[in-house]
């Protein structure tokens, strides 16, 4: 394989290194990634907002740090791309919804704090199903984002423009947030690498609820190194955020290296019974495509162990009810009385009226149906039948998961039951479109971390293998899917169509 | 017209059953969620951040000491204190709640199952306390362009957001039957107790007219061995006269529609202090389905057994204690106590005798001419605009002879009109005691000059009739006389 002779060919790692080592400048990385995006994001359209100044001023300030010897962090003057879920001072921040259009807010999320602390260039933010809630990223209320790898496809969602903006190199890394899969979707069908750590681990203030005991934000990147290294940047514990894990950071990134090696020797890896039982099965490419990793993993020294998740069955709707009453709640402020978008105020309707008649214009069909269907959940008569029950359930998903811990130490499958899909060919029924999260969903439901890492094309579109670790346990999840890529002798993501500049 | 019947007759004819549900703010540094200051009266929208302005992204983090101050009113009202607590959302959209959900306690209160005796009329009077939780307060809209400040005509709402997150405790009592007659009585010294208790603590200044206790109180009335009727829920009871009140007039007014043969509806009343009467506010009917759940944005509280009884043990001395540590050192009959502490005296007189007055003349101050001060304007003894300081100050003023009780009474007059210390104000009027024996003389001459036959009767050892003369001095030095020097000048002249 030759070496990459472009800049956005190389990995953050390479990047960081480069920088450090006074190959390449912060600037002149920042520029590749920005011209890139200035090149192919009409096609792509990965950006809500693009922050050309904003990145090349802490690009130059990332120079100078380094020039004057500055301790730097081991992604300094590296860019990223940033999840518009995720609350930037000065740029604007929408969740890729209407209700919060032109809001520019006054602060930053704490992991943005650590990623301008870590002195990485925020590139701009990247589209989005509207507040997350989507499969797809259809649902942004501004435009949709297409897969690099066909451009007729979604690139997954919720975070279908992060995942797009790496597979298509126009950021070497991305910020992505994950509910119910968000992150690790969009990273099985673009072809690239998503982790959603453990939650907790990571910080969520400044991050735009939408389930506030599922959100979790994590890494989107080519490889598992790379994503390994941002994830260190921006996770520890956060006075602010009372959900946060006052813990040391799971050693991830040596635990990618140590996979790199492609060692797996007594590694344990556990395969749920109930998820081949499904009825609603995987597709049968991304079921070879999986399989075929499988077996590498095998060849590695790991060890497949068959684990009953018998709770697992009932994941879906038990999200269905706890992350929309979560919502409906979460997303009672936009009301147009302090921010974002106020419709109405005409002096004709009242201050109800004009709450009211914001929040018709302002959120789109999906957020809606889940505001309503969370309200339903929790209202009086039906909370117990609804969220309370769910609640159970998510219990028993937590047992399952611990049962299966302590058999094995990690748990792989398929990322999503099927390959990138063509726009429009699930938004007409809803079921369809949550059956993407099929395989995902129990780690947001027991909390623990779960990584997708590319294993492989199911006619010509990326599949993930998606490995779950205990809570706190990143770094098993790490290492696996390190050890995966150290089977491949081109990383997937190195092999996405070349897109048409212009 | 709503009709009223006769406080008599309704309490001759129904049992009311109370119950009271008490807001309190806690004077905390910081809010509940958030490290904004919380003091009173700043200028609009000046105390908020990301958190208590529900910015997107924004969360909370609960405030220790918010939590430990509501132990403590937990533990003063003899309730058990949770192991495990959480906080919960309370869904409901309004304006000045930022979130458009109020951060509250459903089924999992910090404190329980406590209770308050009460003294009215010698009888005790036991108010079990259901529980005590923390939440959050909201904001302030403001109405303006319309008559009445009210909403209807107005043209702009405009919110601040200053108060919205400061910890709120909420106390709310079990049903108190068995009071009969009393029960404004009960519910007045129910929240008078709770409120001393929460001062000694020293947790909230607890003041009513600021808002920082405020009083919702539900009545019903049934017939004597009948089930308890529907209740009312009345809001905005801003004093503890307005406690007494609102029951008073509910007892009333429920009574007549019951005598009519009409149903009481459950509902939220709001009290109008001009009037003293209640008119219907949002009925519960249409009123909003809260949608509790847990707060996920929280962690669950477990406030540790250790914590618990090291705070038990920091409790200062209960009100009650202090009242009876008081009245002897005052050495008061137990119906004077009993009027001191009606009166809302107590931390009057007992600051007022720390400024230096004698107890029993910061008594006759307070309970006498001050107290017919407050009933004449219908203001509550503290909202009085005199201090204790001033009292001792006055008194002091009155034991070196500089004033006598009149012009002491003109002095108030001064200091309730906000012309200064008395000091000041018998300075700027003028009004001290003439010492001046010379002048005294003269006047005590010109009275004799002007009433030869009382002069005689005087002299021939009728002393009673020195009043006459005395009066003619005091009206001829504008009452800044001294009575017992004029009687002894006037009986040194004329013996």
């Amino acid at each position: 394989m030759a070496q990459p002779s472009r800049i956005i060919d190389k990995t953050a790692a390479e990047l960081a290194a480069d920088i450090r080592e006074g190959r390449l400048t912060s600037v002149e990385v920042t520029t590749a990634f920005l011209d890139r995006i200035e090149a192919v994001d009409a096609t792509v359209k990965a950006f809500l907002h693009v922050d050309r100044e904003g990145a090349l001023a802490a690009a130059r300030e990332a120079d100078a740090a380094i020039a004057a010897d500055e301790e730097a962090s081991p992604l300094a003057g590296v860019p990223v791309a940033v999840k518009d879920v995720v609350v930037t001072k000065g740029l604007p921040t929408t969740a890729a919804s209407k209700i919060l259009e032109g809001w520019i807010p006054p602060y930053d999320a704490t992991i943005v704090e650590r990623i301008k602390a870590a002195r990485m260039p925020i590139l701009g933010k990247t589209n989005m199903d509207e507040f997350a809630m989507g499969s797809s990223t259809e649902y942004s209320a501004y435009f949709k984002t297409r897969n690099p790898w066909d451009t007729g496809r979604i690139p997954g969602g919720s975070g279908g423009g992060s995942a797009a903006a790496v597979a298509a190199k126009m950021a070497p890394l991305a910020i992505g947030t994950d509910t119910g899969g968000s992150i690790r979707q969009p990273g099985a069908v673009t072809g690239t690498f998503g982790a959603k750590p453990t939650y907790g681990s990571n910080s969520r203030y400044g991050l735009i609820a939408f389930s506030s005991s599922l959100d979790t934000p994590g890494p989107v990147s080519r490889n598992a190194l790379d994503a390994a290294l941002l994830h260190e940047v921006i996770s520890g514990h956060d006075p602010r955020d009372s959900t946060s894990i006052d813990a040391p950071v799971p050693p991830v990134a040596e635990a990618a290296r140590l996979g790199a090696s492609g060692d797996l020797t007594g590694v344990k890896l556990g395969v749920v019974k109930e998820f081949a039982e499904g009825a609603e099965a995987a597709e049968p490419g991304v079921i070879a495509a999986y399989e075929a990793g499988v077996e590498q993993l095998v060849k590695l020294g790991a060890e497949i162990v068959e684990v009953s998740c018998p709770s697992f069955t009932y994941a879906l709707p038990t999200y269905y009810l706890i992350a929309p009453s979560e919502a409906s709640s979460n997303l009672a402020r936009y009301d147009g009385v302090r921010y974002g978008l106020r419709t109405g105020d005409d002096g004709k309707h009242s201050l109800e009226e004009v709450m009211s008649l914001t929040r018709e214009a302002g959120f789109g069909p999906e957020v809606k149906r889940r505001i309503i269907l969370g309200t339903y959940a929790l209202s009086a008569g039906y909370v117990d039948a609804f969220y309370g029950k769910a609640q159970k359930v998510r219990t028993l998903i937590k047992r399952d998961f611990e049962a299966a811990f302590e058999q094995v130490d990690a748990i792989i499958s398929p990322t999503t039951p099927f390959v990138a899909f063509k726009f429009g060919e699930r938004t007409g029924d809803p079921y369809q479109m949550y059956l993407a999260d099929l395989y995902t969903i129990p780690s947001n439901l027991y909390g623990g971390p779960g990584v997708s890492v590319p294993v492989g094309l199911a006619d010509g579109m990326p599949v993930g293998l998606q490995v779950c670790g205990p809570v706190m346990g990143d770094d098993i999840a790490y290492r696996v899917a390190a050890a995966l890529e150290s089977t491949q002798d081109t990383p997937l993501a190195d092999t996405a169509p070349e897109l048409e500049g212009n | 017209m709503t009709k009223l019947n006769s406080y008599e007759q309704a309490v001759a004819d129904y049992e009311p059953v109370l119950g009271l549900e008490t807001h309190i703010e806690l004077d905390t540094n910081t809010k509940m969620f958030c490290g904004c200051p919380t003091a009173f009266g700043a200028e609009p929208n000046t105390q908020v951040c990301p958190v208590c302005l529900a910015l997107p992204g924004a969360l909370p983090v609960a405030n220790k000491a918010a939590i430990e101050a509501t132990i403590k009113i937990g533990l003063a009202l003899n309730c058990r204190i949770a192991e495990w607590t959480r906080f919960a959302r309370k869904n409901y959209f309004y304006p000045d709640m930022p979130k458009n959900f109020q951060t509250s306690q459903y089924e999992e209160p910090l404190c329980e199952e406590g209770y308050v005796d009460v003294v009215v009329e010698g009888e005790t009077y036991r108010v079990e306390i259901e529980r005590v939780h923390l939440e959050e307060d909201t904001g302030k809209t403001l109405h303006v362009g319309g008559a009445t400040g009210r909403i209807h005509g107005a043209t702009e709402s405009l919110v601040d957001y200053n108060r919205a997150g400061i910890p709120l405790v909420e106390i709310v009592t079990k049903p108190v039957p068995g009071t009969g007659a009393l029960a404004p009585e009960v519910a007045r010294a129910y929240t008078a107790e709770l409120r001393d208790i929460v001062r000694s603590l020293g947790v909230s200044d607890v003041r009513m007219e600021q808002g920082s206790l405020r009083c919702d109180v539900n009545l019903s009335l049934n017939l004597p061995g009948e089930a308890w009727g529907t209740r009312t829920e009345t809001k905005n009871v801003n004093s503890l006269r307005s406690v007494e009140r609102a029951v008073r007039y509910e007892v009333r007014r429920q009574s007549a529609l019951l005598d009519a043969g009409e149903r009481i509806f459950q509902e939220t009343r709001h009290f109008h202090e001009a009037t003293g009467e209640t008119s219907p506010g949002r009925s519960k009917e249409e009123a909003t389905d809260y949608r509790y759940f847990p707060e996920p944005d929280l962690a669950v509280m477990e406030p540790s057994r250790e914590w618990v009884e090291e705070l038990r043990t920091s409790l200062p001395e209960p009100p009650r204690k202090r009242r009876e540590r008081l009245q002897e050192a005052w050495s008061l009959a137990d119906k004077e106590m009993q009027s001191v502490v009606n009166a809302d005296a107590v931390d009057l007189i007992e600051t007022t005798v720390a400024a230096g007055a004698a107890p029993a003349a910061a008594v006759k101050w307070w309970l006498g001419e001050l107290s017919r001060r407050a009933n004449e304007t219908g203001d509550e003894l503290g909202a009085l605009a005199i201090t204790p300081a001033q009292v001792a100050e006055l008194q002091g003023m009155v034991d070196d002879g500089r004033l006598n009780d009149k012009l002491a009474r003109q002095v108030i007059d001064g200091v309730l009109a906000g012309e200064g210390s008395p000091a000041e104000v018998a300075a700027k009027r003028g009004l001290e005691v003439v010492s001046d024996t010379g002048a005294l003389e003269t006047a005590v001459d010109e009275a004799i000059a002007a009433n030869p036959a009382v002069a005689e009767k005087i002299r021939g050892g009728t002393h009673a009739a020195a009043g006459v003369l005395i009066g003619a001095v005091m009206k001829a030095t504008k009452g800044q006389a001294d009575a017992g020097t004029v009687r002894k000048i006037i009986l040194d002249k004329l013996s």
